[in-house]
């Protein structure tokens, strides 16, 4: 089995997998870092959402051998590193942006990339660009007060 | 000011932190040492003799522990029913054999036939892969017509003509109702389709049965809304393992909607492998299999008749239903079509005479049970689509009408012609909020402004209620209900601070261990960090109902409050007895006991201290500890209501309708926590938006599953949907349990279906389109369809 190493939020890692395991059952299975959900088995629901090499992906539509030599970013890598919650993730909090949690993942690591690209993101775009993440609970109208907040805190702290 | 903690303050959920850093612990999550992997063979046509299953070649494959088939539940139960109704003419309900694995025949696409224990997932695919199937295909009956027109194939030999149940309520009623539309001024008529839908909580169902073979103790893990329940119903009908060797865990879990709180085959499954086998097994579901194994929601034909004087006033209501159950009877489908319906076609209002029909029919598709609202989402759809109808048949402002036939604020408690009695409400007030928050006042002008842009713009309003907090045992046990719906709590006072609170109630999204603690935090006077809430684990608290008909704060709520008197009535005994006063005297606020007109006082930790260190304690008349339990039976539903209103736009040419704005205006009840009501009721609407604009569970001739990915189910995403206005200042506190609450978790998805569709409508005719009516999902193609045919 051949072996795939990457940097997952900030570590070295490397595992021996099977090629067609994928890059969602690398970080579940194998490092256990069980915050990455799978929620569908057709790329829509976007619970699976990590950062790779600076570029939201949906984790169960990719190979972990694809993520070789990766820089990976997962939700358990977007707290503050006193431990405290990251910006986006308290906007979340702050403005109950979750209920059953299952999707949250997901939606914060979507935020983190749109913020990226656009810091300032109208409503709009904020929801334009929600469209491959699916939460059932919300109704998304705390998951855009979320972003749209998480957005104002980090423009005021610039 | 908003309080910032307890009852009524916006407390910020505790439960966000791990969920927002990826630590939760969701079933999928959890891995046993030693665990072999689960894959279920299930059919693929949707009826057939199932000739021969042979597993030869399958279980020589590599990593292969065991393949299970239906003969290995021969002489075991199959899934048991929990709710039985009586048709008119007396009989029970036809109840047929619901196996854990098909035997002789298949009923349904997803049916499953075959489980594959192996050391790997992969492998177990392999495996079911090489299972060999004999399956000679039958027609299969997917219309409920046709199911019962005497011509269809039959799904079960015991239910003649497909025919579960002829239901009819309150058939004490029905000559009077008949003669009323006799006579009437004038009767409105519409046949309607309540679409069904696949409840889709984002995190699929996994089961993970584990066995200590020296105790002979069996544990399940599973995504469900209720673990006692599946307890109860696995252990005693199914499996036969007594209650004390069978431990189920529900820890978090993605959200239910209804779906998670039957018990499914999967879950006896596995506990019956991993005890047969002596070693854990686990099943993940995904998502294409969820589609063909979760029981899905609604799916129901109406006519519905309504007569009215000629003022407008409502004088009887006919119904006939025909109700889908699916291929087997899931866990409490017999109830939805039935109590959950018929008893809620009252509505706000005071219509004399109401009398429904309802048949229940099997057809060879996927078992159809409660999905949020389950029952009254059917009932209002049908009564507010058909009161629109009739305001526009007879020139009535559709706000005029409802508030001509609502039940007047002084006439509670208000006994329906369909058994439940209202206990309070104020359906005016909701109204007058409505038209405030959504600012009726303005829409002609933002009518005008759509015109401009090539928009019809529309307006659609509904009045719902609801019953929840899913209620007396003694009255849903004449009902049919094989279960008893209290809910049970026990609260334990630590001797050195702090309180653990065990509920019988489930948080699967709704954020109990925040709005439990304020009431506690409230009624002890202590922080709500010093409460800690304890759920989802039989083998950790008081037997216990779980959650779901929004009932977790009126029944599990008041529970808890019953725990917490009773530890505040123990405790001012022992702080009696440290004061040296008699305890009538001792009055406790804040956290303090203090003896009236003395400077006397303890604080509840030292009472609690001393309740486990007790060296000076009454123990002649006082046991020691700090811990009660309550079981709450509440004596009636509650019942929620409220008005809603949508706009929409609707563009002519393509038949694309966008939800324009949306505002809810609910009592209900007290509030523990706004900002989560808020979300609960956020919820809802999206859902119900999405039941009337875009999700649409469909079968073809065949009976496959047309629909049964997120690339055919269209799930509402971000940018369906709009924000919604949302209000709850109107409060008519329920007058019968102790927190004066209502529930809020279904509301959103009863009140807004028929709101967008009366909104689609109204667009139409302002645009001179001649439409009465659009079954849901109004999508681009019917829209655009009924804009043609009524041209």
């Amino acid at each position: 089995m051949p072996t795939v190493s990457m940097t997952v939020n900030g570590k070295s890692v490397s595992g021996e997998v099977e090629g067609r395991t994928l890059l969602v059952q690398f970080l579940r299975d194998h490092l256990s870092l069980t915050g990455t959900h799978v929620g569908c088995d057709t790329g829509q629901c976007g619970a699976c959402v990590v950062n790779v090499n600076g570029d939201s992906m949906k984790s169960c539509n990719m190979l972990a051998a694809s993520a070789d030599g990766a820089e990976v970013k997962t939700i358990e890598g977007m707290a503050n590193d006193d431990g405290s919650l990251g910006v986006i993730q308290q906007a979340f909090q702050d403005n109950h942006g979750l209920q059953c949690g299952f999707c949250t993942p997901g939606m914060v690591m979507t935020a983190d990339d749109l913020l990226a690209r656009n810091p300032n993101p109208s409503e709009v775009e904020i929801r334009e660009y929600l469209e491959g993440n699916l939460c059932r609970c919300t109704g998304y109208h705390n998951i855009v007060k979320s972003i749209q907040a998480a957005s104002a805190a980090m423009t005021a702290g610039e | 000011m908003p309080k910032d903690s307890g009852i009524g303050a916006p407390s910020k959920r505790r439960e966000d932190v791990r969920f927002l850093t990826g630590a939760g612990n969701y079933t999928d999550d959890i891995n046993v040492a030693g665990q072999k992997y689960v894959v279920f063979l299930r059919s693929s046509v949707a009826h057939g003799n199932l000739n021969k299953v042979d597993t030869a070649a399958a279980a020589a494959m590599p990593g292969v522990v065991h393949i299970f088939t239906g003969d290995d539940f021969a002489e075991i139960g199959g899934l048991p029913c929990g709710w039985q109704i009586h048709s008119r003419d007396g009989e029970p309900m036809a109840e047929p054999p619901h196996p854990v694995l098909a035997r002789g025949k298949v009923r349904h696409v997803g049916d499953p036939i075959a489980a594959v224990v192996a050391d790997s997932v992969e492998q177990a695919r392999d495996a079911a892969e090489a299972i060999e199937l004999d399956i000679e295909e039958l027609p299969a009956v997917v219309d409920m017509t046709d199911a019962i027109s005497g011509n269809a194939a039959q799904v079960h030999e015991e239910a003649p003509n497909n025919l579960c149940y002829d239901w009819g309520f309150v058939e004490e009623n029905r000559d009077a109702t008949m003669e009323a539309f006799e006579g009437a001024h004038h009767v409105t008529t519409l046949e309607l389709i309540n679409n069904r839908l696949v409840a889709n909580p984002m995190e699929p169902r996994v089961c993970i049965g584990d066995f200590n073979a020296p105790s002979g103790e069996s544990t399940l893990y599973t995504t469900s809304q209720n673990p006692h329940v599946i307890r109860l119903l696995m252990g005693a009908f199914v499996l036969g393992i007594p209650e004390h060797k069978l431990r189920v865990i529900a820890p978090d879990v993605g959200g239910g909607f209804g779906a998670k709180i039957y018990h499914y085959a999967e879950e006896a499954l596995c506990t019956f492998a991993a005890k047969t086998l002596k070693m854990p097994v686990k099943w993940t579901c995904d998502r294409s299999e969820a589609f063909i194994s979760d029981a899905q929601g609604r799916d129901h034909k109406t006519k519905i008749e309504l007569a009215l004087d000629a003022d407008g006033k409502f004088l009887a209501i006919r119904t006939e239903t025909l109700a889908n159950m699916g291929a087997y009877l899931s866990t409490f489908a017999p109830a939805v079509p039935t109590w959950l319906h018929g008893t809620l076609m009252a509505g706000t209002y005071t219509t004399p005479l109401i009398y429904c029909n309802v048949k229940a029919v099997f057809t060879n598709t996927l078992p159809v049970d409660a999905y949020r609202g389950a029952g009254r989402p059917e009932a209002t759809y049908q009564l507010e689509r058909v009161i629109d109808v009739a305001a526009r048949e007879m020139g009535i402002d559709p706000v005029e009408i409802r508030r001509r036939n609502f039940i007047p604020a002084d006439a509670y408690p208000y006994q329906t012609p369909v058994a439940v009695a209202y206990d309070t409400g104020d359906y005016h007030g909701t109204m007058d909020k409505l038209v405030e928050v959504a600012d009726f006042a303005g829409f002609s002008a933002r009518r005008e402004a759509s015109k401009a842009k090539g928009k019809l713009r529309g307006l659609g309003i509904c009045s719902y209620i609801e019953a929840c907090g899913i209620a007396p045992s003694a009255l849903v046990g004449q009902l049919g209900a094989r279960a008893g719906l209290f809910e049970s709590c026990t609260v334990r006072v630590n001797a050195a601070g702090g309180v653990v609170v065990m509920t019988g109630s489930h948080s699967h999204g709704q954020g109990h261990e925040t709005t439990f603690p304020q009431v506690v935090s409230e009624m002890l006077g202590m922080p709500e960090e010093m409460i800690e809430i304890v759920h989802g684990d039989t083998g950790r608290g008081p037997m216990g109902m779980g959650t779901y008909g929004s009932r977790s704060i009126a029944v599990g709520g008041a529970a808890m409050v019953r725990a917490t008197e009773k530890i505040i009535a123990k405790a001012t005994r022992i702080a009696a007895h440290l004061m040296e006063a008699s305890h009538e005297d001792v009055e406790f606020k804040d956290g303090m006991f203090s003896v009236a007109g003395t400077d006397k006082q303890v604080d509840f930790g030292s009472v609690a201290l001393s309740a486990y260190v007790p060296h000076n304690y009454p123990l002649e008349t006082l046991e020691p500890g700090l811990e009660e339990t309550a079981f709450y039976d509440p004596s009636n539903f509650t019942y929620p209501a409220g008005a809603y209103a949508c706009e929409v736009e609707v563009d002519e040419d393509t038949g694309v309708v966008e939800i324009a704005s949306f505002a809810a205006a609910d009592d209900f009840g007290n509030i523990i926590n706004p900002m989560i009501v808020d979300g609960q009721v956020h919820g809802g609407i999206g859902q119900g938006i999405g039941q009337a604009l875009l999700e649409n569970c469909v079968y073809d001739e065949s009976g496959q599953l047309a629909s049964g990915s997120f690339m055919d189910y269209a799930m509402p995403r971000a940018d369906d949907l709009p924000m919604y206005t949302v209000d709850h200042s109107s409060i008519t506190p329920c007058t019968h349990n102790p927190l004066g609450v209502k529930g809020c978790g279904e509301a959103g998805a009863i009140g807004s279906p028929p709101a967008v569709i009366n909104a689609v409508v109204d667009a139409l005719q302002s645009g001179g389109h001649n439409v009465t009516h659009l079954d849901m999902p109004a999508s681009p193609d019917r829209v655009w369809a009924a804009i043609q045919a009524a041209k």
